[in-house]
């Protein structure tokens, strides 16, 4: 394996007293999409911050090329970062702003010329170099700002929710985009974010941030069917989450019932003996639903449920039940075949799951069955 | 049927004329009707007993009578002299009253950038006569030191002019200046220290474009307020401060030639939207769009 374009080695801050990032330590291979998700105030942009070298680490070491970056300034570090507002240089026009770094690497004007035309070429405005910003539509500075950094050449680009601010069918447009754009330049990508959709749609690896730690780092796939953390598997993806103590274990299976007596197998992680809270996650897409419950697949237990609403959502569209005895909330997604399109609100309908992909955790401090 | 009756077309001007009557009044009797006045002034001649005819003798004594002449461009270059330290000097003030201080410091200094201004600009320029006379506190303080032999004259020079013009501005600089260095994104600074940029660079190409109608405004006010000043030279520069306001005030009071004086305010007027216009033009910057973003 090459040398990691970026390693963290037990990297910490603190404010105050308020631990920022906790020990982070992880590596991204060369030419990878290295994304961070996690909830606001998880410590993400504090260690995105970091890297870049506007805040320095308590401790530990951030390494990029191999190289210790401690004492290196921003402006000496091979890293160049897309802002979450773009920060764009309003006084500067569409070719200005991109050939500024160039321009501080001393390089003369017609290489600069050169250079900065052919990479506004590269990210699809070619003739837009005499523009000014705020001609620009959102997606098109998006990408002045992407190219503004990638026309440096840097070992790593670091994103700083870029997408945020735009709104929800050019974000759509942008994730497409931006994958396209890290895979066309080969560039590492550093992305942070706190929308899991982005992150599961654009990366190689996630880091699943929380409390200024990684709750898990893996694939998106790892992620998504094999969470390590109770956080993991209510973060990513759509989960329905029951909570309860276990009532039996049976090899890798337990057994969970609710305080108000519903029963549920999942598959186990992590260390619960019988009687230990825990807290189970079923996805949305792994349980059947059926008008009667002898449609149900076999050997699968079954459940009943009334139905209270059906959130028709083209591809996602869902029903959200309510279980018969507890009324305890439970999402379930819809076929596409259009069998339950005429699903009504307080019917009654069976539904199971397949307790092998349902998982298990025990419960984390301060959460109450 | 709206709730509020609509106003007809017919009725409109009317409403904004009333609006801004007060206004219009401020400016006519004010502003306008005095200049009028000063300029038929500026152009007559007394020819005999209450008898006048319209010359241009006046202004053709203050281009033949080099001493008027020469205190005239002196005044402008130490304006502009003044305008510009007080840029260099506010300008640090600003940025760390915008950028650095956070919360309650911001508002101390910029109360601190105040207090002066609670006392009279007569009493402030006394107060800075009492530091640097003679027998004043800094001079017996060089003497205690053994930095001088005999306790030296501070008063009375061009720098002591200097030094209490830009007192007297500060203010009116750093109030713009904080506005418009408060207006810059933090993350346009860090996106070009992140593309390569150094401390002097970030300065040249974003903050100084950024605040370039905060500059121009403030120096604009400062330059108008040190040109048509009268109390802080003729205090701290006594006989030999040469202002040209000193000049006009003598054509009007001492003289009693009110024609001469009104011709040197007309000549002042000139002077001074002849320099802003040229600091226009070399900023690259329009008067509307900075009076507007101040």
């Amino acid at each position: 394996m090459s040398t990691p374009d970026l390693t963290a080695a037990a990297v910490t801050k603190r404010f105050a007293d308020h631990l920022a990032v906790d020990s982070l330590s992880f590596a991204v291979q060369p030419g990878s999409f290295f994304s961070i998700l996690g909830p606001s105030g998880c410590g993400k942009t504090t260690l995105l911050r970091m890297i870049a070298g506007f805040i320095a680490p308590d401790e530990g070491d951030i390494a990029i090329g191999g190289k210790s970056m401690a004492g290196v300034a921003p402006n000496r570090r091979p890293v160049n970062m897309v802002f979450q507002q773009l920060a764009l240089f309003p006084m500067m026009s569409v070719g200005e702003n991109v050939a500024f770094g160039l321009a501080r690497r001393g390089m003369n004007r017609a290489e600069r010329l050169r250079r900065t035309n052919a990479m506004l070429e590269r990210v699809g405005l070619a003739g837009a170099s005499p523009k000014r910003v705020d001609e620009l539509s959102g997606g098109q500075r998006q990408r002045v700002a992407i190219a503004r950094s990638l026309v440096l050449e840097p070992t790593l680009l670091l994103l700083d929710e870029p997408l945020g601010a735009l709104d929800l069918k050019l974000r759509e447009h942008m994730k497409i985009e931006l994958k396209q754009l890290q895979a066309a330049f080969g560039t590492t990508f550093v992305y942070i974010t706190h929308d899991q959709s982005e992150a599961l749609v654009l990366s190689d690896h996630v880091g699943v941030m929380n409390q200024g730690r990684f709750e898990q780092l893996g694939t998106p796939q790892d992620l998504y069917y094999r969470p390590q953390t109770p956080f993991v598997a209510g973060f990513v993806g759509a989960n329905n989450r029951v909570v309860g103590r276990a009532t039996l274990r049976d090899g890798a299976m337990t057994e969970m019932t609710t305080p108000d007596g519903w029963v549920m197998r999942a598959l186990q992680h992590g260390a619960s003996a019988v009687g230990d809270a825990v807290e189970v996650f079923v996805r949305p897409e792994i349980a059947t639903l059926a008008r009667n419950a002898a449609e149900l697949p076999p050997g699968q237990p079954a459940h009943w449920g009334d139905v209270q609403s059906v959130l028709f959502d083209g591809a996602n569209s869902a029903v959200l039940l309510q279980e018969i005895k507890t009324r305890r909330e439970f999402r379930i997604a819809l076929p596409q075949t259009g069998q339950f399109s005429d699903l009504a609100p307080h019917e009654k309908v069976a539904f199971s799951f397949d307790p092998n992909r349902a998982v298990c955790f025990p419960a984390r401090s301060g959460v109450v069955a | 049927m709206a709730a509020a009756p609509l106003k007809t077309p017919a009725q409109a001007p009317l409403v904004l004329g009333l609006l801004l009557a007060p206004a219009l009044l401020w400016l006519a009797a004010l502003v306008i009707l005095p200049h009028v006045d000063l300029a038929i002034l500026s152009l007559r001649e007394r020819v005999g007993p209450r008898q006048y005819s319209f010359s241009l003798a006046q202004y053709k004594t203050f281009f033949e009578e080099p001493l008027y002449w020469h205190v005239f461009l002196r005044t402008a270059v130490m304006s502009v002299a003044a305008t510009f330290l007080t840029l260099l000097l506010a300008f640090p003030i600003a940025w760390i009253i915008a950028k650095l201080a956070r919360g309650r410091a911001g508002s101390l200094l910029f109360i601190v950038c105040l207090i002066p201004f609670w006392v009279s600009e007569t009493v402030r320029t006394l107060g800075w006569m009492i530091l640097l006379r003679e027998s004043g506190v800094l001079p017996s303080l060089l003497v205690k030191l053994g930095l001088a032999s005999v306790p030296p004259e501070l008063l009375y020079r061009d720098a002591t002019i200097l030094v209490g013009l830009v007192y007297t501005s500060m203010l009116f600089m750093v109030v713009p200046l904080v506005t418009a260095l408060e207006s810059l994104d933090n993350s346009l600074i860090e996106a070009a220290y992140d593309l390569g940029a150094g401390g002097f660079t970030i300065l040249r190409t974003i903050v100084i474009p950024h605040a370039a109608p905060g500059i121009t405004a403030g120096c604009i006010v400062v330059f108008m307020l040190t040109l048509g000043n009268y109390l802080t030279p003729t205090l701290l520069g006594g006989k030999n401060s040469q202002w040209f306001t000193e000049q006009i005030y003598t054509q009007f009071i001492t003289r009693f030639n009110w024609e001469q004086g009104a011709a040197f305010g007309f000549l002042l007027l000139g002077l001074s939207t002849a320099l802003v216009v040229a600091g226009l033009k070399i900023s690259r910057q329009q008067f509307g769009d900075v009076m507007r973003r101040t």
